[in-house]
């Protein structure tokens, strides 16, 4: 079976929530039409809020619909229906140390999990333009697509506790920048500077879905 | 205007929370008892969702600095007022310089602190609850401390303040011998688990944990693990929901709690007993019921009723005052 012939899976969250998730492998076309389907569904009745994920999408309601049976068939003719989103995101530099005790405390982890030397995993790391797939964990925390495979390190064993605001990381197949401080599992390897969350400002998250993010070395330290 | 005594910590101001954020990534936060929320805020004539203090430490005492119409809901027990006592579950109106200590509850464990018009704290993303981990909402975005000040957005509301409601715990109550019943709607992963494992789940006592708070409650009980090993991508998440991480011991995701998460979700507390949970301290235990969507809709239709007794009750008495 084609993947655009799977449908989706479809799930209630409780009393205030239903989840649409997409077929597998995670793919950035798929999260195009993600964010199609959001823009629609923002515009349906009674809906509080609609939440794109990765490669998913959270619909809240103040109470669910009575016709939960038709809300399903709807969901998914429009996911059939909607055409996939071109973002024109904006792209967003952002100058990272690399290394050291102080902002990189977890580099020769994943120095010894991918066999790859500090040096190359910075080059690979700063290679690509990562889409911002979707916002979460904690305010203006963005999930990011496209990392280079052979960067993947296993989350830790033991969790971080207080991971410092702007810490660069790799969590599995994923990387990411921690917008404040708090715990996280995921391997610390540098450390950048940009404020990603105002709460004076309309929207408060520096960046939205379909934006890019872009590594710049400012320092390795080895 | 009122002034933080007690040292307690924990405390924090909460309305039912920040519902229109999670796209930023912003959790909800909000009153982890949102019946007895909108109780004490109904008492003194407040809209339902006005904030309060949540205190789940006691004892928890303030000093009232003007005169000041007050009610404390949600646990069951005692209050001084300098010398006087009263019952939980009760609305009064203070003097300036009066002492109030909510004591340790007999039932329940979160009390719920209101004031004439609610606390009066910036409108944050449309709540005023507090929100820990972005440090803003509430009184600066963190727990209360000892010397704090806070207004009431209108102190005396000319009404007069000297009754109690019955609590949700008791008006509510579904607990059989010490346990409390919650009720469940199986979510997307229910179904990647044996048959004979979502029949331990439904049948084990859970208990609550000490690693319990306002972000999750953490069970323990019984193991449970899917056929095999599962992985899903972080996806939107709700107070309420079931995770069940790699060790096999639940996590109930509650009003702190991030808006996503990718653990498997095995089934999610119906809103309408979010409540309990809120009330129910560490070491107590759980049981977890199936129900349908119909149910989980009556069982809202109850809480309802609960807070439309006591606007009937409220309006009996402007009619024979």
């Amino acid at each position: 079976m084609r993947i655009q012939d799977q449908q989706p899976l479809i799930s209630l969250l409780g009393t205030s929530a239903v989840l649409l998730q997409a077929p597998a492998p995670l793919l950035f076309d798929t999260q195009q039409k993600i964010w199609g389907l959001a823009q629609q569904v923002e515009g349906w009745e009674a809906v509080l809020e609609v939440i794109p994920g990765m490669n998913n999408l959270m619909i809240t309601y103040p109470t669910l619909p009575e016709d939960m049976a038709g809300l399903k068939a709807q969901l998914l003719d429009a996911w059939q229906a909607v055409e996939g989103i071109e973002k024109e995101g904006k792209v967003i530099d952002l100058p990272v140390i690399y290394g050291g005790p102080e902002y990189g405390p977890h580099m020769q982890d994943v120095v010894a999990h991918t066999g790859l030397s500090i040096a190359e995993i910075v080059r690979r790391h700063t290679a690509p333009l990562y889409p911002v797939y979707a916002l979460g964990s904690h305010p203006g925390f963005c999930y990011l697509g496209d990392m280079d495979p052979s960067l993947a390190t296993p989350r830790r064993q033991v969790p971080i506790t207080d991971l410092a605001g702007g810490s660069v990381s790799i969590g599995g197949v994923q990387t990411g920048v921690s917008a404040s401080q708090g715990p996280s599992g995921w391997n610390t390897i540098g450390r950048t500077k940009m404020q990603f969350f105002d709460v004076n400002k309309m929207p408060p998250a520096l960046c939205k879905p379909g934006d890019y993010i872009r590594f710049c070395v400012e320092e390795v330290i080895q | 205007m009122i002034e933080i005594i007690s040292s307690t910590a924990l405390c924090t101001v909460q309305d039912i929370g920040r519902l229109t954020s999670r796209r930023y990534g912003v959790g909800t936060a909000g009153a982890m008892d949102q019946v007895s929320l909108a109780a004490a805020n109904l008492m003194l004539g407040n809209a339902e969702n006005s904030a309060c203090i949540e205190i789940p430490m006691f004892p928890f005492k303030v000093r009232f600095i003007q005169d000041c119409d007050f009610s404390v809901a949600g646990v069951e027990g005692t209050m001084t007022l300098d010398n006087g006592v009263l019952p939980t579950g009760w609305a009064y109106q203070a003097k300036a310089g009066q002492l109030l200590s909510i004591q340790r509850p007999k039932a329940g464990c979160r009390a719920y602190f209101a004031l004439g018009g609610g606390i009066d704290v910036p409108v944050v993303l449309g709540s005023r609850s507090t929100q820990l981990r972005g440090e803003f909402g509430g009184l600066e975005g963190r727990m209360l401390q000892t010397g704090d000040v806070l207004n009431a957005v209108t102190a005396l509301n000319d009404r007069r303040l000297d009754f109690g409601i019955t609590s949700a715990l008791s008006a509510l109550a579904l607990e059989r011998e010490n346990q409390i019943e919650l009720r469940v709607i199986p979510a997307a992963e229910y179904d990647a688990y044996r048959a004979e494992t979502q029949a331990l789940f439904w049948r084990t006592a859970w208990k609550i944990t000490p690693q319990s708070n306002r972000y999750g409650y953490r069970l323990q009980g019984a193991d449970i693990r899917p056929e095999q090993p599962l992985e899903t991508l972080s996806h939107g998440i709700v107070p309420g929901v079931i995770q069940i991480p790699p060790g096999g011991q639940p996590i109930i995701q509650l009003r702190d709690a991030q808006p996503t998460g990718g653990y498997p979700k095995f089934g999610t507390v119906i809103e309408a007993d979010l409540w309990r949970l809120g009330q129910a301290a560490i070491g107590k235990q759980l049981v977890f019921k199936e129900v349908s969507l119909e149910q989980a809709r009556l069982a809202a239709q109850q809480n309802q009723s609960y807070l439309d007794d006591i606007k009937q009750m409220l309006a009996l008495q402007e009619i024979f005052v």
